[in-house]
């Protein structure tokens, strides 16, 4: 059975993050990255609801989990294979408040797919970011197969992959999860339980409550977290990626979230949740959960929050003008790129 | 030169590319010491070890899916796959995701990689061991699908295959593997993908084909040679990228143009092939452009009667292309 960590990391009371290596200064920039990923969300939502723009899929609720692992990664030499939701994973991989607008709006500068995918759909060679699709679990072989090539040059590079419990059906999954554990890969299976898959709830998905205990089934270790605890989902990825590193395979880790906004702009919620349920997680949220920490460990004062506000306002001010006014690809880029050898 | 079969061309062609390159691998069903159901991978465990020739799981969404991720970062792999008709599972990651990758990363990932699969009937392998998928596959942009028909072309494209930046589907008519022996060049023989090559001169008609039914072509050809009718047979070799120059030429010269293969006729290259004669050289035909093709019924029963009455023949090539030549 799945190890669970909700009470585990305790440790350290006021100074959680200190007693998991983190430095103030650390654990101040996983809050800012968490801030700005909701920021330019909510700037989406804003833009898409004037009509400037057709689609939003949301990260909203889901910070902690996405900048809490990202975080216990090693950008550039690690690799991520996220999925649509995954802003605060992409900031942290060195998506910029730009990128993030650019592929918004879908302009031909999208470092992702210059304007070819829907929004987060990410990808960036350089960042070490895979490319993304619609079709979900797919990217979970992808993520064995990186792996594989780390482990047959010799290298320590971790690949951390990102899905849904409603992913976690796909055969892929399972297929991925058998592959790493056989090949001991340097995978860490991280699933963003937000408890709906559009419309599904979980157990209309699956018959267990702790989707981590599947682990056990493929012979490495599972574990369930509270996904809204930045520093508890840290402390699970970070020990996944020592063990990864040391050879030792795959984890899975559940972090267990909640999916604040609808699935899209294109959904209604309210045809299959109460409000109240909503707002219940609401008052759960990872942000203001974080500061709290952060407030009680003195590391953020009134001032400094203000300061990171001030900061991601402008950043994502910044970055809905330049998006905006940057140029859509041309008629001509259609037939691009359909193979290589053309230069981007 | 030496004479090979057409699976020791194959297995020539990886052996030379491991030996070159570490970074090209082998994955697959029973591709480790087994050396493959057919033998095309016997002797490479040996020689460079299980972490190169991979025994995967039995899933074949596996095989290409962790194909695509190890090519993503820096391999080249091989990834074959049993039977062409065990496609199936992995037809998300080859459809949606590796043909894709090179265009939605808008050329930041493209993907260097092989997938191999034995292909075609007139082995008894009924309706699962004997499937043409080339129709079906050569249909989606971001794929190239080649279908050598000689050792010389299975060895130079398989192993341009490799060097190649995009995904190949590399089809292997089954029932080739030994039946055909040819002239191998010696060295680093390679063959480009997306061209079309004339394996018999011509001038009443022409007859193009590829993998087994290039064979039944020529014997066909030769038949007719006997009854006066001079064919050109053109290889076609290459389905994505197709060699529309070769089509036209060939068309041009003999103004009647028969196409021949196993796949279900409906969708199928023929039509395909059909199209660009009909948009490019109409002017130059002296009869309908004719197909013969496998009916469009699922799959080749098992019965050997059925089996056969499947498989378009040399007796029924020949049938038709006297048609063509009476036309």
């Amino acid at each position: 059975m799945a190890t669970k960590t909700q009470e585990l990391t305790q440790k350290g009371g006021q100074h959680r993050h200190r007693a998991l290596g983190l430095s103030d200064e650390a654990a101040l920039r996983i809050y800012e990255v968490m801030r700005l990923a909701r920021a330019i969300d909510e700037r989406m939502w804003l833009i898409n609801r004037q009509g400037r723009a057709p689609f939003v899929i949301s990260c909203q609720g889901q910070e902690a989990a996405q900048v809490g692992s990202a975080a216990a990664l090693e950008p550039k030499k690690d690799w991520v294979v996220p999925y649509y939701r995954d802003a605060g994973v992409a900031l942290w991989f060195g998506m910029t408040a730009r990128d993030e607008m650019l592929q918004f709006l879908a302009r031909k500068e999208d470092p992702n797919s210059a304007g070819r995918q829907m929004p987060r759909h990410y990808g960036s060679r350089e960042r070490h970011i895979l490319t993304t699709g619609s079709p979900v679990g797919a990217q979970l072989l992808h993520a064995a197969g990186i792996a594989l090539a780390s482990k047959m040059r010799g290298e320590d590079a971790v690949t951390a992959t990102y899905f849904g419990e409603g992913s976690s059906s796909q055969g892929d999954a399972h297929e991925a999860m058998n592959f790493a554990a056989i090949h001991k890969l340097a995978v860490l299976f991280i699933c963003e339980n937000n408890g709906y898959a559009i419309s599904v709830p979980q157990n209309h998905q699956m018959a267990i409550k702790d989707l981590a205990d599947r682990a056990a089934g493929y012979g490495f270790p599972g574990v369930v977290v509270d996904g809204n605890d930045v520093l508890a989902v840290y402390e699970a990825a970070h020990e996944a990626v020592k063990r990864a590193r040391r050879g030792e395979g795959p984890t899975l880790i559940e972090a267990k979230t909640y999916r604040i906004t609808a699935h899209s702009s294109d959904d209604d919620d309210k045809r299959y949740r109460q409000a109240e349920e909503v707002a219940l997680w609401r008052e759960k949220e990872p942000i203001p959960r974080f500061a709290q920490y952060l407030r009680q460990a003195r590391v953020l004062s009134e001032e400094l929050d203000r300061e990171i506000s001030d900061r991601v306002n402008r950043e994502v001010d910044d970055a809905t003008d330049y998006a905006e006014s940057a140029p859509d690809p041309s008629p001509d880029d259609l037939l691009k790129h359909v193979y290589a050898q053309e230069s981007r | 030169m030496a004479v090979k079969t057409l699976i020791e061309a194959i297995r020539d062609a990886m052996d030379e590319e491991m030996e070159r390159d570490p970074s090209v691998f082998v994955i697959g069903e029973d591709v480790g010491v087994r050396g493959g159901v057919f033998l095309a991978t016997d002797g490479l465990a040996n020689k460079y070890g299980e972490d190169r020739v991979i025994d995967s799981p039995l899933a074949e969404s596996s095989i290409v899916g962790v194909a695509i991720g190890a090519a993503a970062n820096g391999m080249r792999p091989i990834a074959e796959i049993q039977f062409a008709d065990f496609i199936g599972p992995a037809y998300n990651q080859i459809v949606q995701e590796a043909a894709r990758f090179c265009y939605r990363s808008a050329g930041d990932f493209c993907l260097p990689m092989v997938i191999r699969a034995p292909w075609g009937g007139g082995v008894h392998g009924a309706i699962y061991h004997s499937q043409s998928i080339e129709a079906t596959f050569g249909h989606v942009p971001g794929l190239k699908v080649v279908v050598p028909g000689t050792p010389a072309d299975a060895k130079g494209l398989l192993k341009a295959a490799i060097r190649d930046p995009d995904p190949v589907l590399f089809l292997e008519h089954k029932r080739t593997y030994r039946l055909i022996r040819g002239e191998v060049p010696d060295g680093d023989h390679l063959v480009a993908i997306g061209t079309a090559e004339v394996r018999r001169e011509g001038k009443d008609l022409s007859l193009i084909a590829y993998g087994l039914m290039l064979h039944y072509c020529l014997e066909a050809a030769e038949k007719l040679a006997g009854e006066g009718v001079s064919v050109e047979v053109l290889d076609l070799r290459s389905i994505k990228p197709m060699d529309d120059a070769a089509i036209l030429k060939t068309t041009r010269k003999t103004g009647k143009v028969l196409i021949v293969h196993e796949d279900n006729q409906f969708g199928g290259i023929a039509g395909e092939v059909m199209a660009i004669i009909m948009e490019s050289a109409f002017d130059a035909l002296d009869a309908p452009v004719m197909r013969l093709c496998g009916p469009d019924v699922p799959a080749m029963p098992y019965n050997h009667v059925l089996e056969a009455a499947f498989m378009p023949s040399v007796d029924r090539i020949a049938e038709k292309a006297r048609e063509l030549a009476a036309y």
